[in-house]
């Protein structure tokens, strides 16, 4: 149906495209797969007409796709489902499934029949949400879910999806997975952009892998496996993630006790950290662990105590945890990790600028070297630490956001979704930062929805659910099925 | 590195023009008409600063205008109805000013009110509280004694320099090493970008933001007692009207977005001389006054989309 040969697409002389060929047929689950900066996203783009190529063809049943903008694509019947949220806050669910078709009386809006039309699309995706609910009052999973119900009030023929389960719990990715089936035998072709292999495998009838810009080699579905995709996509083995467990040092750096936040303030939580270990917990999205450590933080509001090191510390500000050694990756990099529009140097320095400072005024060469320093010991890929964090790739940017904080010494360094959308690569050399640090006596606290990255990482974890914690797992007894369980909130 | 595009394009534009009306008028270069214009500037240039950085914040002050207007009558009641020392005076003032800032900049930053709408409030109370207590009269300096000092800080030079530019490029000099330079300044450009980041960075966004408003009604302060000898008289109802627009104009031209976390001094600078040598131009090739809005406006628009058009095509 969708065939494209030899596409190629320049951004300033820089290739991001290179002689790129990819088939689609009906009915048919293409995963394309690669490690960030692999040309997926500018691939998905071109498809979706947001970028025009400079070179090569693009046919649609076998006539030139000759897309030009977003609109051209889904009057053919493509929709694209990018990474990056465009969903309305203001609306209500209805209203963002429903924007730019609204269903209409005359000149008035038919409320009442696109809300009914939402409602069996969220039951569809087996979300159990009120389509007058307004957007901003969702989570991160949900608004995604939104933007997928938007993709199937239309019809559509091939349905690109760029990272649709980067944060979407295994609940919601497994009803995701039900869909695309169900689309798929409707004859529906479905594109599948992912760093999930397990999905992959799962799900894909062919993986098309990309590398620089290249293809970098098909599989067909036999001959998906992990090991195999993972060739694919870095050219070379990695080395399977360490089994070995961790003992903390005992030394407990990080104790909340009967800490109550905003989300859930009917909830008591008590937890500590040791130095030395890698303490992970999971849950759903919407658990309250983000809420948790932001209110650690000193972002939100908590009641309780919370004690660095034995000291009971009062934190009502960023600052004040920055001040007792403790710093928060936030699961939003792009909205709060980093501010995007600043130079990496500009964001490694930020919260540490005063010490390059002498009555006010910054250092400058002190602090190119210093971002310079940590920028080349997280190996953030970046011709210079003058470039402005936005034209990174989401590892890189991860890499500079936890950069920063590495700077400082933590004493507890608290990681939220440190790798979602974040490439294999750079994952494994952001674990292997993480246990390095562990290794040197930090308490690392790390929220993952991710649940491989859960029992691949952490030497203890913690389950969380509706703003409880309600099991705790040493990593010699946690498997998938137990931290769902919990997760899910079944009584282990 | 973006606003040096931004830097150079005005300053082609300000020289354009600066020859072309200097072709058709050789009065553009009489040492008179460059020492008004320039003084002129010196006295916006201040304050524009001072929006430039609330600017950069993302943030906007309406009010500077009625600011000059209730501040430059207390300040001629001061020195003229209650003999006080114009010194202390003039540090009332500048004082005052800060104030009314530090009003802004609370409302702003912790009642998280917009900037638009409290500034907006401001223009409108500031001007009416100076015409209540003037009882809408004229208030001026005539001959009062002791402030021939002040006088000549509005309206002398020094070594042929009028006044104001010199403390324009003092102020300037100073405010470059705050804005490109120190903690404080890259905290505002950080907090303009993205508050919330900031934020997370450690950084005290409340304050930061509030300080700016601080600095902007202080430097208006100082504006206002330049202007105030500058005219000498102070109609409370016509003083200083639509002068915050002059600044907001400036720093715009100049390089400073609207939606935070862009600008520089030296474009404030450029963008306020733009502004004035637009004035003189439509005085001095003797285009009818009632249009030196409508130049201004044309002209502003045409920097700003030529501006947008070549971010576009980088």
């Amino acid at each position: 149906m969708l065939a494209l040969r030899g596409v190629t697409k320049r951004f300033g002389g820089v290739a991001a495209l290179e002689d790129v060929s990819l088939d689609l047929a009906e009915g048919e689950v293409v995963a394309v797969i690669g490690e960030n900066g692999a040309g997926k996203s500018t691939l998905m783009k071109i498809i979706g007409g947001v970028y025009v190529p400079d070179g090569g063809t693009a046919e649609l049943d076998g006539s030139p796709l000759a897309v030009k903008s977003p609109s051209d694509a889904l009057a053919r019947g493509i929709r694209v489902i990018y990474q990056e949220l465009s969903v309305l806050d203001n609306l209500d669910i209805a209203g963002n499934v429903f924007l730019g078709r609204e269903r209409r009386h005359g000149f008035l809006l038919d409320e009442v029949a696109m809300r009914a039309e939402t409602r069996a699309i969220l039951q569809r995706l087996g979300l159990d949400l009120d389509p007058r609910a307004p957007v901003a009052s969702l989570s991160l999973a949900e608004r995604q879910l939104v933007e997928i119900a938007r993709a199937l009030s239309m019809s559509v023929r091939i349905l690109i999806l760029d990272e649709p389960t980067s944060s979407l719990t295994m609940e919601e990715t497994q009803n995701l997975m039900r869909l695309v089936g169900e689309l798929k035998a409707e004859g529906v072709a479905i594109l599948y952009v992912s760093h999930r292999l397990d999905e992959v495998h799962q799900i894909a009838d062919r993986v098309v892998a990309l590398r620089d810009g290249k293809n970098a080699g098909n599989l067909a579905r036999e001959a998906i496996s992990r090991d195999a995709m993972i060739r694919l996509m870095v050219g070379r083995d990695l080395a399977p993630a360490s089994k070995v467990k961790h003992d903390g040092t005992g030394e407990v750096r990080l104790r909340l006790d009967q800490i109550r936040t905003e989300r859930y303030p009917s909830e008591v939580v008590d937890l500590q950290v040791q130095g030395g270990e890698i303490f992970c917990m999971a849950g759903l999205v919407g658990a309250g662990r983000s809420e948790l450590a932001r209110a650690v933080f000193g972002v939100d509001r908590y009641q309780g105590t919370v004690e660095v090191d034995g000291r009971v510390v009062k934190v009502n500000t960023p600052r004040d945890a920055i001040n007792v050694g403790v710093y928060l990756v936030p699961e939003d990099r792009r909205g709060v990790g980093l501010t995007l529009e600043m130079t990496v140097r500009e964001n490694i320095s930020l919260p540490d600028l005063n010490d390059f400072a002498s009555l006010g005024m910054v250092n400058k060469t002190a602090e190119c070297k210093y971002a310079q320093t940590w920028a080349d010991r997280m190996r953030v890929k970046t011709p210079s630490v003058e470039m402005t964090a936005l034209h990174l790739s989401g590892g890189n940017q991860q890499k500079v956001a936890l950069a920063r904080w590495l700077a400082l010494k933590p004493k507890v360094l608290i990681c939220d979704e440190p790798t979602r959308g974040v490439d294999v690569g750079a994952k494994a050399e952001i674990y292997a930062e993480l246990r390095a640090l562990a290794d040197s006596g930090v308490a690392i606290w790390m929220i993952s929805s991710d649940m491989e990255e859960v029992l691949a990482v952490s030497d203890r974890i913690a389950v969380m659910h509706e703003g409880r914690v309600v099991g705790s797992l040493d990593r010699a007894e946690a498997t998938e099925e137990a931290v769902m369980r919990l997760a899910v909130g079944d009584s282990a | 590195m973006k606003s040096r595009g931004q830097e150079l394009g005005i300053l082609t534009i300000l020289v354009i023009l600066c020859v072309v009306t200097a072709a058709k008028n050789h009065v553009f270069l009489s040492s008179e008409n460059i020492a008004n214009t320039t003084r002129i500037w010196g006295i916006y240039g201040i304050f524009s600063i001072g929006l430039g950085l609330v600017i950069i914040t993302g943030g906007i002050d309406l009010s500077v205008g009625s600011v000059f207007a209730l501040l430059g009558v207390i300040l001629a009641i001061f020195i003229v109805d209650k003999h006080m020392n114009p010194a202390l005076a003039c540090l009332i003032v500048v004082a005052l000013a800060a104030l009314l800032g530090w009003g802004h900049g609370l409302l702003i930053a912790r009642v998280r009110m917009q900037p638009f709408i409290v500034t907006l409030c401001g223009l409108l109370a500031y001007r009416g509280l100076a015409r209540y207590i003037t009882d809408d009269e004229t208030k001026g300096f005539g001959d009062a004694h002791g402030v021939e000092w002040l006088r000549n800080l509005a309206i002398g030079n020094v070594h042929g320099v009028p006044i104001p530019v010199v403390l324009l490029f003092v102020i300037a000099l100073a405010m470059y090493f705050v804005l490109h330079r120190s903690v404080y300044g890259r905290y505002l450009f950080a907090v303009g970008r993205n508050e919330e980041a900031a934020r997370y960075a450690g950084i005290n966004t409340r304050a930061v933001v509030a300080s700016a408003y601080v600095l902007c009604s202080a430097f208006a302060g100082v504006s206002t007692i330049l202007l105030a000898f500058y005219t000498n008289s102070i109609s409370p109802s016509n003083h200083g009207t639509f002068y915050e627009l002059y600044g907001i104009a400036a720093a715009v031209l100049g390089g400073c977005s609207l939606r935070g976390g862009e600008g520089s001094i030296i474009g404030i600078l450029l963008g306020a001389a733009l502004l004035q040598v637009l004035r003189n131009l439509v005085n001095i090739l003797g285009i009818s006054s009632s249009l030196e809005f409508a130049v201004m406006g044309v002209v502003i628009l045409i920097g700003v989309l030529a501006d947008t058009l070549l971010r576009k095509r980088a």
